[in-house]
């Protein structure tokens, strides 16, 4: 067995060396060399030549840590925090005698927080692990020689080189090679969503001489070679080639099955793997989500650094009055504090080097003040950030029936960046629209069809103020069953009767081209009933279409595509199977695509359809008959705001076709790295020389309350870009129909079109046209400029198309632009690719350096997403491709209301009160151990005993700030809602500009001295209790520090704004384990508890005076903040301030409010976008206006 | 796309399969008030007739309060006489040092003191040193709980060093704190009649139960080079020497009061008691004071002025800010949420930057 096989490797790399020399150069030059070094011995997996390879087995791993490496590498990513990095030099230092406390004290809390930070990693990790676990025991049926039959193996075990079986539904477990399938043409259909998330099924093609593999006995004898390129993360090319049978064949991503996608329509399939594992396309694809960091969280770590500075400082006056109190212990030759035996002390103490034992005091001062920088914030904010991240996606308010889809939060860490955001740039199609296509209209041999308006005619006859005629309601009603992507009207064409119309040939040849030249697949369902697969939704409106009018098209495979049409003459529906001979497929750069067919008359014909600019600029002489009259009707439906398409066709003459074929085969099989530029160029060749048959226009529908969204965002005073690859009419259109332009606003509108470039252009001098460009660019924007600054009061729209923003963007212009653009409340871009997307958003965050948001759905907005500080992904029909790289996903528009309006602005406040919180009570703590010191001459003892202060981050203080940070709600949703310009509140960074945090700071200052010396001055002293015991250091202590915990809690409850029962158990909990802590902490050994030892149950407790002394100290350390509130509040109120006290009113005068609010904002709205509270409350009203009338008559 | 990709594509096969998948469960979240953050709650405004109504309570509740305590403050006796500096014979004035370093001098020192008022008994004898920290750092470190406890633990006095041993081993109590323990006496007397001193129950009861052990006897206590303070009576329990445990109980500022004794007998008002004070104590060398202190007590303790000060002047703070507030309220007068001070009604759709 073994020696058979060897001799046939042999022979086989025999034959690939006879075989290579007659290939062409190029391909030659590539396989084998760097980056196309691959070989796979198909079928031999255990043979000598595949072992030594040494690729990767399947086995598949996407956790960040092993169990190996999680400890040090998870410590290793705490420890890149700079405060995590000084609490661990500072609990090393703790076990020398620096230290003002007991190392475990200090160690404690360090090792809770860093512990639960590693244990959340953790957890997380082992969920990916889990998943892995399932992927990797995953079953697949792999072939086994010995017994020529298939058997059942796990995906981890799969190897390159080996046969595999995969079943309808199953996912393919590693990149296979096609070899074939159930179907005798050797084809399958694959849904590839996990890879681009393109739901449309993709058709895979063997290569012919694999087919002859279709049954497990055949497989025996299969034996060849694959040599390939290296593994790369490009999922849409593959080159390689086949050596079998003395033969070699080039093998194009046609053929190859990626891992994770699913095989579709197709009984089974018979597949090489070739690679495996972390090789696949798709792993090679994984990126981890870019990690991004928010505002507040950059402002956090510069007020950790002002704490720093100011730790720094504390600790240097500290040591320095030590030092001089030090240096006073030895005063002419005579040890003053005898009692401290300075003559026989440690280099700590030393007077006769005070100098020394400053500089080290400054370090016992820089553990002893630690507590100014607070151990536990990172991992508080964290937490919270996690609850209020489950908050969103618990959200019922933004879940999508249709889809069954909840929010979701994909990154915890931008929560509170939702709520200061600035711009939105938004993507147009998918995302302000369904992106699902109506086939509405139609426009054959100049002659215009379809009737009924569109969503955008309504509003823009609206706009221009005409009265609607209640016809489109009646037309809707009017057809019995909707057809979903097919709202055409027209009982010209309709049920057959385009037969009858003057130029039927030119009709029957437009929907042929419709039916014919597209990449849909028909699957058919029930008798009458077939759905399409298609690449896009237009497509499927335009096969859909076809279908309606009477060119069904029911069946493809690789060579034909079969519709059922009705003959004119005869009045018969006949099968037409027309030989599918070439695809032209669609590209973004092409924008058209074609298909080359014989018909069953044996003519040659090349169908094509695509953007209009496109499509006329290759027509024929002879084919512009309705070249005028087409492009205006072109020029009615984008102003309609409906996508067009022009549609037209041409006869080859055989040996044209012939030469041509050649050619393109050549190309088509080249494995050259210019093999899509070549092929684009022959596309060219043929696509000339078209006759015009008419266009179409489709209807991207607007998405359900978009239009009630955009202007409730942009009254919360953001401003909304719209960057869209659309005509600017379209554009511009669809900016009325959703609102982003209203009524009275003005337009500015920059473009190129304007006579004298387009005079250039004809000249065709390129450096010229630029500079001409340029110029004219510029010329625009100071004009708009000088515009808006005139007049102020009125608000702009500006629309720009790709072509000039590529101009506008030049580093001369650039600032300019973006000033003017800021200053307009709407901005749209017309004709924007991708890769501009990406860079206007960058421009936009960095020239503003304001919060940018960037929303999109589709493949071709990930860079924008990406680019953004915030990306928002619909999960949309187009698939999962954005929301992967976005931040947040969500189902519908209109969800980013309630997402910014109401969680952004909930968390934004929420971590920055918690943040301004965390530093207020953490000021107020290290701040009393300072005036203390003040009191010890400087000597590093701290006020209280090590564990009250390792437990006071960790447990007295904490679970209110999260507490806050995860529950605090200033208003209700629903206000939130009703009072958008709340928002602003965010954007302005009011809640954590530097007057408020330091505000913030003062106040912890205050509340430290008021802390230490009302409590000092009350308790120390004369005798405390009755019994004429006086208050020792261990009395002072907990005396003090029960008012911090009071005061640091009450506070909290002042700044609270919602209690529930959980913030009410959070804060008298805090207070009451304090307590709690001291009475167990008191009653275990003296040893243990030194200080503590009884000290509340013995001591404070019986004494009326302690319980005097915390009730003063409480109040009077929250006097400053109510009364500071008090004031603002009535004189200085803020946004939510307002809204908190018009809530308290009447619900009559509110009523008053919203209506009075609603008058002026009701030309923009149709009444049935009213708020539903309105609604209801109209609603409401007239109930009891009904009960009270039928009082009366009762 | 690796992990992340397999989760949100099987979302996404949901979302394609939904026909089937919507029947077996939907992912809708679950409804709860707390999950949609609807929980019930108390949503406290900041009204100026809820600001009032809170500064004037808190002035009303505090402003009594303060009374009180300043009137509980004013029946407490107290007498207090510094004797450091009249202690000091007069040809040693100017080296107060050498005079109390010199053993040989005899340091007694005779004081009268006048009682002002009726001191009901108990009265406390209290001394009270000043500019004297035993809240430092080393010195509050100087010490083991560990040997006071137990006589097992005789030998642990890592942190008690210097005085932490002496070539006949262990020093019981070890530490500066103890080494340094005040030894003035005073002698009390009314018209030669002596005054007893009950020097008993001067301590925490825990201090005599548990931190301080039955069975630990001083041992090779000020026996090294340098005396500090007190000698100890070696046949005495630790858990008797009472003015020890006072001592190490460590004062929290620099200026405190201990307790030496209790008079258990009334002193009348203007009787004349005489103290005989042994001087023994070295204050002189880091210049602070020495008092003694006769008081009695009342609820609140000792004679304590500032708690009820305080409290009436935090009270009468929050009244004027009661007044304060109405008067403002009054003279800017403001119809809690007037419309037209709604910034939405004053800009319409205004960017405000």
């Amino acid at each position: 067995m073994a020696r058979i096989r060897k001799r046939s490797i042999q022979l086989s790399k025999l034959c690939s060396f006879a075989c290579c020399r007659s290939s062409s150069q190029d391909e030659h030059a590539q396989i084998g060399q760097k980056g196309y070094s691959r070989v796979v011995y198909c079928n031999e997996p255990d043979s000598q030549e595949q072992i030594r390879l040494r690729y990767r087995g399947n086995y598949v791993s996407t956790t960040k840590y092993t169990a190996v490496n999680f400890i040090p590498k998870s410590l290793f990513e705490q420890f890149r925090r700079v405060a995590n990095i000084y609490f661990l030099v500072v609990a090393c230092v703790s076990f020398s005698p620096l230290a003002p406390y007991s190392a475990p004290s200090i160690i404690l809390p360090l090792v809770v927080v860093i512990g639960a930070t590693m244990a959340k990693e953790g957890v997380e990790d082992w969920r990916r692990n889990l998943q892995d676990i399932e992927a990797n025991n995953r079953k697949v049926e792999v072939y086994d020689k010995s017994s020529c039959s298939f058997r059942q193996t796990k995906w981890k075990d799969l190897r390159v080189g080996d046969l595999v079986k995969v079943c309808k539904d199953e996912y393919f477990p590693a990149d296979l090679l096609l070899l074939s399938s159930s179907y005798e043409d050797v084809v399958c259909y694959v849904e590839t969503m996990n890879l681009d998330g393109e739901t449309n099924l993709k058709l895979k093609h063997a290569l012919n001489v694999t087919s002859f593999y279709s049954s497990a006995e055949s497989l025996k004898e299969f034996r060849a070679v694959i040599k390939c390129e290296d593994p790369n993360e490009h999922l849409y090319s593959f080159i390689g080639t086949l050596y079998f049978d003395c033969q070699q064949y080039s093998l194009s991503p046609q053929q190859i099955l990626l891992r994770d996608s699913k095989l579709k329509n197709t009984e089974y399939i018979f597949g090489v793997v070739i690679f495996t594992g972390h090789d696949t396309k798709v792993m090679q694809n994984a990126t981890d989500p870019p990690s991004k960091r928010t505002k507040i969280e950059r402002r956090m770590d510069r007020i950790i650094y002002v704490l720093f500075s100011t730790l720094i400082l504390v600790s240097f006056i500290g040591s320095l009055f030590f030092g001089i109190e030090t240096n006073n212990d030895l005063s002419g030759g005579n040890y003053t504090r005898w009692y401290l035996r300075p003559d026989k002390t440690t280099v700590f103490f030393d007077p006769r080097r005070p100098a020394v034992a400053a500089f080290l005091h400054c370090l016992t001062g820089l553990m002893l003040y630690g507590y100014l920088i607070p151990i536990s914030l990172y991992v508080s904010i964290e937490i919270c950030k996690v609850l209020q991240s489950i908050f969103i996606n618990q959200d019922q308010a933004m879940y999508d029936e249709e889809m069954d889809r909840p929010a979701h939060a994909r990154t915890s860490n931008l929560n509170e960046e939702l709520g200061q955001v600035h711009t939105i740039l938004s993507d147009k199609t998918g995302t302000l629209t369904c992106n699902s296509m109506e086939f509405v209209k139609c426009s054959i041999a100049g002659t215009l069809y379809g009737r009924g308006m569109t969503e955008v005619e309504i509003a823009l006859a609206r706009k221009r103020g005409e009265q609607l005629t209640e016809q489109a309601p009646i037309d809707a009603s009017e057809s019995k069953k909707s057809i979903k992507g097919f709202n055409f009207r027209d009982e010209r064409i309709m049920d057959g009767k385009w037969v009858s119309e003057p130029q039927s040939d030119v009709i029957q040849k437009f929907f042929r081209v419709l039916a014919t030249c597209h990449t849909a697949v028909p699957e058919v369902m029930g008798p009458d009933e077939i759905m399409y697969e298609a690449e896009s939704p237009d497509e499927a409106a335009f096969v859909i279409a076809a279908r309606e009018v009477g060119f069904e098209f029911f069946a493809r495979n690789q060579t034909s595509i079969k519709l059922r049409e009705l003959d004119p003459t005869s009045g018969i529906r006949v099968d037409r199977v027309y030989e599918l001979l070439h695809v032209l497929e669609f590209s973004s750069a092409r924008k058209r695509m074609s298909v080359i067919v014989k018909n069953p008359e044996n003519q040659l014909l090349l169908l094509a359809k695509g953007a209009d600019s496109v499509i006329f600029e290759r027509l024929s002489k002879e084919g512009r008959a309705y070249e005028e009259r087409t492009k205006e009707h072109i020029e009615k439906y984008s102003e309609a705001g409906l996508r067009t398409m022009a549609v037209a066709y041409r006869e080859l003459d055989n040996d044209e076709y012939k030469t041509w074929e050649q050619e393109f085969l050549k190309a088509k099989t080249s494995v050259s790295a210019d093999r899509d530029v070549l092929m684009d160029e022959l596309a060219c060749q043929i696509e000339r020389d078209l006759i015009l048959l008419g266009a179409t226009a489709v209807e991207d529908k607007l998405q359900k309350g978009v239009p009630g969204c955009i202007d409730k965002l942009a009254r919360a005073g953001i401003g909304i870009w719209v960057l869209t690859g659309d005509k600017r009419g379209t554009a511009i259109n669809i900016g009325y129909a959703c609102s982003l332009l209203r009524h009275g606003m003005k337009q500015i509108v920059i473009t190129l079109e304007l006579p004298e470039i387009l005079a250039q252009e004809k000249e065709g001098d390129k450096e010229a046209i630029a500079e001409a460009s340029l110029n004219s660019i510029k010329l625009q924007i100071l004009k708009a400029k000088s515009q808006v600054t005139e007049e102020s009061s009125t608000e702009f729209g500006l629309i720009i198309d790709g072509k000039s923003l590529t101009y506008a963007m030049d580093k001369n212009l650039v600032n300019s632009f973006m000033d003017l653009a800021m200053r307009c409340a709407t901005v749209i871009c017309c004709r924007s690719s991708p890769k501009q997307k990406a860079v206007i958003t960058r421009l936009v965050k960095s020239v503003t350096g304001r919060t940018t948001l960037a929303i999109g759905d589709g493949a071709n907005d990930v860079g924008m997403l990406q680019e953004a500080d915030i990306g928002v992904g619909i999960s949309g029909v187009e698939g999962m491709q954005a929301v992967m790289a976005s931040d947040f996903a969500i189902a519908q528009f209109r969800f980013l209301e309630r997402l910014l309006l109401v969680h952004g602005h909930w968390c934004y406040r929420r971590i920055s009160m918690m943040i301004c919180y965390f530093f207020y009570k953490n000021i107020t703590f290290g701040f009393t151990l300072f005036w203390f010191e003040a009191y010890t001459s400087f000597s590093g003892q701290p006020a209280y005993n090590d564990w009250y202060m390792s437990c006071y981050n960790v447990f007295f203080t904490s679970l209110p700030v999260i507490a806050l940070g995860v529950f605090d709600q200033d208003v209700s949703a629903r206000l939130c809602l009703k009072h958008p310009l709340l928002y602003q509140e965010g954007v302005r960074n009011i809640l954590f500009n530097w007057p408020r945090i330091l505000g913030w700071m003062f106040n912890g200052l205050l509340s430290s001295i008021i802390i230490y010396f009302l409590t000092t001055n009350s308790i120390t002293g004369p005798a405390f209790r009755k019994d004429g015991q006086v208050a020792d250091y261990s009395v002072l202590g907990v005396t003090m520090y029960t008012c911090v915990v009071w005061t640091v809690n009450c506070q909290m409850a002042l700044s609270i704004n919602y209690f529930t029962w959980i913030q009410h158990l959070f804060i008298w909990g805090s207070i009451a384990f304090w307590y709690i802590f001291l009475v167990v902490y008191g009653s275990i050994p003296p040893t243990l508890s030194t200080t503590a030892y009884k000290v509340l149950v013995e001591a404070c407790a019986p004494s009326i005076l302690y319980w005097l002394t915390t009730l003063l100290v409480v109040i009077a350390a929250l006097l400053p903040l109510l009364s500071y509130r008090a004031f603002q509040i009535r004189f200085r109120p803020m946004e939510h301030d307002r809204i908190q006290i018009q809530r308290r009113r009447p619900e009559s005068t509110e009523y008053d409010a919203t209506q009075r609010r609603l008058s002026e904002s009701s030309e923009a709205r149709t009444s049935s976008e009213l708020p539903s509270e309105f609604k209801h409350r109209c609603l409401k009203k007239s109930a009891n206006i009904g009960i009270a009338s039928a009082g009366l008559g009762v | 796309m690796d992990t992340n990709g397999a989760t949100t594509s099987s979302a996404a096969g949901g979302g394609s399969t939904s026909k089937s998948s919507s029947k077996k469960h939907s992912r809708k979240p679950v409804y709860s008030r707390f999950t949609q953050q609807e929980l019930p709650a108390c949503k406290p405004i900041l009204t100026p007739g809820l600001v009032i109504s809170t500064f004037t309570i808190i002035g009303i509740i505090f402003i009594p309060l303060g009374l009180v305590s300043l009137s509980a403050s004013e029946k407490v006796v107290e007498i207090v006489d510094r004797y450091d500096e009249s202690c000091v014979p007069s040809d040693y004035s100017n080296d107060k040092l050498k005079f109390i370093q010199n053993p040989s001098i005899n340091k007694s020192c005779v004081r009268t003191l006048t009682v002002p008022k009726l001191m009901k008994s108990p009265v406390f004898i209290y001394y009270q040193l000043d500019n004297y920290y035993q809240n430092h750092r080393r010195y509050v470190k100087s010490r083991s709980d560990k040997q006071l406890r137990s006589v097992s633990d005789e030998k642990s006095t890592k942190d008690c060093s210097p005085e932490d041993k002496t070539v006949d081993g262990p020093i019981v109590p070890c530490g500066l704190v103890a080494w340094s323990l005040f030894n003035d006496t005073y002698v009390f007397s009314v018209n030669s009649k002596t005054i007893e001193v009950n020097k008993h129950d001067i301590a925490w009861k825990s201090d005599k139960e548990h931190k301080f052990g039955s069975n630990v006897y001083p041992k090779n206590f000020q026996s090294g080079g340098l005396i500090g303070g007190a000698k100890l009576n070696s046949s005495v329990p630790l858990s008797k020497q009472e003015d020890l445990m006072v001592w190490m109980r460590t004062a929290a500022l620099p200026t405190f009061r201990k307790l030496y004794g209790k008079i258990e007998q009334d002193l009348q008002a203007n009787e004349k008691i005489q103290v005989v004070i042994q001087n023994n104590y070295n204050t002189y060398s880091f210049s602070g004071k020495k008092k003694l202190v006769l008081s009695t007590t009342s609820w609140i303790g000792g004679k304590n002025d500032f708690l009820g000060i305080a409290y009436i002047i935090v009270g009468g703070l929050c009244l004027f800010l009661a007044v304060c507030f109405i008067l403002l309220y009054v003279i800017k007068p403001r119809p809690l949420g007037d419309p037209s001070y709604l910034s939405w009604n004053r800009s319409p759709a205004g960017h405000p930057n």
